[in-house]
C-alpha cells in the first residue's frame, strides 16, 4: 500500500487543458436542445460503438482515458448502455454485419441525441468504402452530427469533435 | 510423402523466412498435415483462392510449422466438385478456417462434422461466394434471416446469457452465447464475423504497392505486424531485398508496438482486478510512448512506416537518445508496477487459477502466440527462425506452464523487458545506409508469404500476383484465429464475472479475423 501511494505522489497531476471546440467539425443539423446542454459539465454519458473499425480507432478512444486527456475529469462519462447515453461515439466503416446493431443502438438511445463519426473510415468509409460487405460512412446508415476524421484521429481530435458536438447552437 | 524430405522436395521461397511450397494431391495434404502434428508441428492457416480463369480450377492451401520452418502446400481443387480433405480432424483450430472457405469461396471440406457458415450473417445467400472471380465486390442483396443454430447446452437450472454484438466497454463488436449454472460457465459459444467488411475482396482490386496501406488496416493494434508481414510477402515475390538499416527500423518499430501493446493490457488487467491505479500507471506510461512514436516518426501506432521495400522514416542522435531514456523510464515504472502487482494480495486473488488452459490443451487445440507460451507452447520466431536483425540479438523466448491469467500477466512484464532490452541493442548496432530499396517487377502467378512475430503471435501474409503487378489473391492470417476457440475452454468452469478479465488476458483480435 506505502508503495501504491508514493507511486501516485511521484507521478503527480498529469492532466492537461481539454482543446477548443472547433467549428470546421460541424456537420449537418444538430439536434442538440437545452436539456442536453444543461447536462453538460456535469455529466455528458457516451456510448461508444465499434461499427466496423480495424480497431485503430478504439485504441485512441481509451487513451481517452488515461490521465493526460481525463476525459472522466471533464464530465464525460462513457457509459454501458445506449439508454443511458446522450451520445453515440462511432467508429469504422459500418460492415453490413453491424448495419441492424447499429441502426439498434440508434433507436435504444434517446432522443435529443447526438452522433460523432470518428476517423476517416466513419467519416467517408476511408479505405475499406462501400461493398458488398460495407456501408461505408456512418451518415449512410443513421444521423451524424459532427465527424472526426483522422487515421486514427488523436484523442485531442476525438475530444474537440465531442465537445464541438455539445456546444453546437450555443 | 515423408516430413524429412520436404526442405529438399519443395523449392524454398525466395526472401527473408525458412518458408518452403509445395504443390501435392489430396492424399499427400493430408498425410503432412498428419506428420507435422504428430512432429509437434501446428497449423498457421489455411485459405483458397479462384483459378478459374487461367487454370480452370480452385486450390486451397494449407501453412504448417514445424521446427525445420514454415511448409506451404497447395491443393488443386477441382472446378465441377469442389471438396478438400477435413483438416479439422488433425487441427481443431482448422474448423472455423474451413468454414470461412466455404463462405467465401464455395469449397467443401469432405465429411466435417461441422459445416455450419461462419463469416457469411445474412448479408449474401449462402450460393454466393464473394470471394470468387466472377462475383463483383459492389454487388448488393438484401439481408435474409441469419438463422444460425447456436449449440443448446440443455439441463436442471442451466440458463443463457447473450452478449453482444455491442458489448457493455469500448471494444470491438462479437457476440457470446454462456450457458450457464447459477454463476459458473458450463459452456461459452463466440459468433464473430460482424466486422467483415470485404477486406480480402478490396485487396484483389489493388496493386502490390497499394495494397500496403490497407495490409496496416486489418487489425489497428497490430499495424507494424501487418505492414512488415506484407512487404516480406511483396519483397519475396518480387526479389527484393530491403537494405540492413530498414530491417533493423522495421524491428525497433514491431518491439515498439509489442511495447504498446503489452503496457496498455497491463493496465486493463489491473482495472478488471478493481486496481484502477495500475490501468491509470501503465496508460501514462503507454501515452509516454505514443507521444514519442508521434513525434519521431509522425504517427502514433507508425501506421504506413513499413512500405514494401523499406520504411519511410529515418532516426537521427536525437530521436536515439529519446528513445534510450524511454527505455529507461519503461523499464524503471514498469518494474515498480510489476512489484506492486505481485504482491498485490486482492490482484493475485483474481489472476491466479483463472482462465486455465492446460499445456496438453493448449497443444492439442492449437493456442499460439503469448498466450500459448503461458501455456508452455514455446513457438517464437524471433528466437526460433530469426531473421534480421533478431538473428543477431539472441532473442530470449519468455514461456510458463501454469496456463492462467496470472501466467498470461507475466509473460507480458517479462516480454516488455526483453523488449527493452532488444531495442537497447538495436540503437547501439543499427547500420547505417540507406531506407529502401527499388521494388522489382513480380511474375503472375507468383506466391510470396510474410510471417513475423506480432505481439499476439505469428501473422502471416500470403500473397498471390496476378497480371501487372496487381493482387490476384490476399489472404492474411491473425493469431487470434486459433485463440479464440481456446478462450471458450479458458472460460468454462470459472464465473461470468471473470469473463472479462480472462478475455482481456487473451486480447484477441476481432477486425484481424472477421477480415
Ligand atoms: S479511420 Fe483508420 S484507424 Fe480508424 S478504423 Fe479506419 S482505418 Fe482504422
Amino acid at each position: 500500500m506505502l508503495q501504491i501511494i508514493k507511486q501516485i505522489l511521484l507521478t503527480g497531476n498529469k492532466t492537461e487543458a481539454p482543446p477548443q471546440p472547433n467549428d470546421a467539425m460541424r456537420n449537418g443539423v444538430q439536434q442538440i436542445n437545452a436539456q442536453i446542454l444543461n447536462h453538460v459539465g456535469r455529466a455528458l454519458a457516451i456510448r461508444h460503438v465499434d461499427a466496423g473499425s480495424c480497431n485503430g480507432c478504439e485504441l485512441e478512444i481509451h487513451c481517452l482515458n488515461n490521465a493526460y486527456y481525463n476525459i472522466e475529469g471533464l464530465g464525460i462519462n462513457f457509459v454501458a448502455s445506449p439508454r443511458h447515453a446522450d451520445m453515440l461515439l462511432v467508429t469504422g466503416p459500418v460492415s453490413r454485419h453491424m448495419e441492424i446493431a447499429l441502426k439498434r443502438t440508434y433507436d435504444a438511445t434517446p432522443d435529443p441525441k447526438l452522433v460523432v463519426a470518428i476517423g476517416d473510415c466513419g467519416c467517408d468509409g476511408g479505405i475499406f468504402g462501400e461493398s458488398y460487405a460495407s456501408c461505408g460512412k456512418v451518415a449512410n446508415v443513421i444521423p451524424v452530427d459532427v465527424t472526426v476524421p483522422g487515421c486514427p484521429p488523436t484523442p485531442t481530435e476525438i475530444l474537440q469533435g465531442i465537445l464541438t458536438a455539445v456546444s453546437s447552437n450555443k | 510423402m515423408k516430413l524429412d524430405d520436404f526442405t529438399s522436395i519443395f523449392p524454398k521461397l525466395p526472401g527473408a523466412m525458412p518458408i518452403w511450397h509445395g504443390t501435392v494431391n489430396a492424399q499427400d495434404l493430408y498425410s503432412l498435415c498428419e506428420q507435422v502434428k504428430q512432429a509437434g508441428g501446428k497449423l498457421v492457416s489455411l485459405w483458397g483462392s479462384d483459378e478459374t480463369e487461367k487454370g480452370g480450377h480452385y486450390a486451397l492451401h494449407v501453412s504448417l510449422l514445424s521446427i525445420d520452418g514454415m511448409l506451404v502446400l497447395t491443393l488443386t481443387v477441382d472446378q465441377t466438385k469442389p471438396a478438400f480433405p477435413d483438416l479439422s480432424v488433425l487441427f481443431p483450430a482448422a474448423n472455423r478456417m474451413q468454414r470461412s472457405v466455404t463462405d467465401m469461396l464455395g469449397l467443401h471440406p469432405t465429411e466435417a462434422g461441422d459445416q455450419r457458415k461462419w463469416l457469411r450473417h445474412s448479408t449474401w445467400p449462402d450460393n454466393v461466394h464473394p470471394l470468387r472471380k466472377s462475383f463483383d465486390m459492389n454487388t448488393r442483396f438484401t439481408p435474409e434471416e441469419d438463422n444460425y443454430s447456436f449449440v443448446t447446452v440443455t439441463g436442471k437450472g442451466v440458463h443463457e446469457i447473450a452478449v453482444g454484438p455491442v458489448h457493455a466497454g469500448t471494444i470491438e463488436p462479437g457476440h457470446f452465447r454462456f450457458s450457464v449454472v447459477g454463476e459458473r460457465v458450463l459452456k461459452l459459444e463466440e459468433r464473430l464475423g460482424y466486422k467483415h467488411k470485404g477486406i480480402e475482396k478490396r485487396f484483389e482490386y489493388m496493386t502490390l504497392q497499394q495494397g500496403a496501406k490497407l495490409a496496416g488496416r486489418i487489425s489497428g493494434d497490430t499495424t507494424v505486424g501487418y505492414a512488415w508481414a506484407y512487404a516480406q510477402a511483396v519483397e519475396s515475390a518480387t526479389l527484393t531485398t530491403p537494405p540492413p538499416r530498414a530491417l533493423w527500423l522495421r524491428a525497433l518499430f514491431l518491439e515498439l508496438e509489442r511495447l504498446l501493446n503489452h503496457i496498455g493490457d497491463l493496465g486493463y488487467l489491473g482495472n478488471d482486478a478493481a486496481l484502477a491505479f495500475g490501468f491509470i500507471q501503465f496508460w501514462i506510461l503507454k501515452e509516454d510512448l505514443l507521444r514519442m512514436n508521434g513525434d519521431l516518426f509522425g504517427h502514433r501506432y507508425l501506421m504506413d512506416r513499413i512500405v514494401p521495400g523499406g520504411v519511410t522514416h529515418n532516426l537521427d542522435n536525437s530521436g536515439l537518445l529519446r528513445i534510450s531514456e524511454m527505455l529507461n523510464h519503461i523499464k524503471h515504472e514498469t518494474g515498480i508496477l510489476k512489484d506492486i502487482y505481485d504482491e498485490h494480495a486482492g490482484v493475485q486473488d483474481r489472476f491466479l487459477t483463472t482462465g486455465f488452459v492446460a499445456p496438453d490443451l493448449a497443444a492439442q487445440l492449437g493456442l499460439t502466440g503469448l498466450a500459448g507460451r503461458a501455456s508452455g507452447q514455446a513457438w517464437d520466431a524471433r528466437a526460433q527462425f530469426p531473421c534480421i536483425p533478431y538473428d543477431q540479438l539472441d532473442v530470449q523466448m519468455a514461456t510458463h506452464r501454469n496456463g492462467d491469467v496470472a501466467a498470461r500477466v507475466t509473460m507480458r512484464f517479462e516480454e516488455i523487458f526483453e523488449s527493452v532490452r532488444l531495442i537497447r541493442l538495436m540503437l547501439e548496432q543499427l547500420p547505417a545506409g540507406e531506407l529502401s530499396a527499388e521494388l522489382g517487377n513480380a511474375n503472375e502467378g507468383v506466391l510470396g508469404i510474410g510471417w513475423v512475430e506480432g505481439w499476439r503471435g505469428e501473422i502471416m501474409v500470403a500473397l498471390h500476383v496476378g497480371e501487372n503487378n496487381r493482387i490476384h489473391r490476399l489472404h492474411p492470417h491473425d493469431p487470434s484465429w486459433q485463440n479464440w476457440p481456446v478462450l471458450e475452454h479458458a472460460i468454462m468452469d470459472n464465473i461470468v464475472p471473470d469473463f472479462p478479465l480472462i478475455n482481456k488476458s487473451f486480447n484477441l483480435s476481432y477486425s484481424g479475423v472477421d477480415l
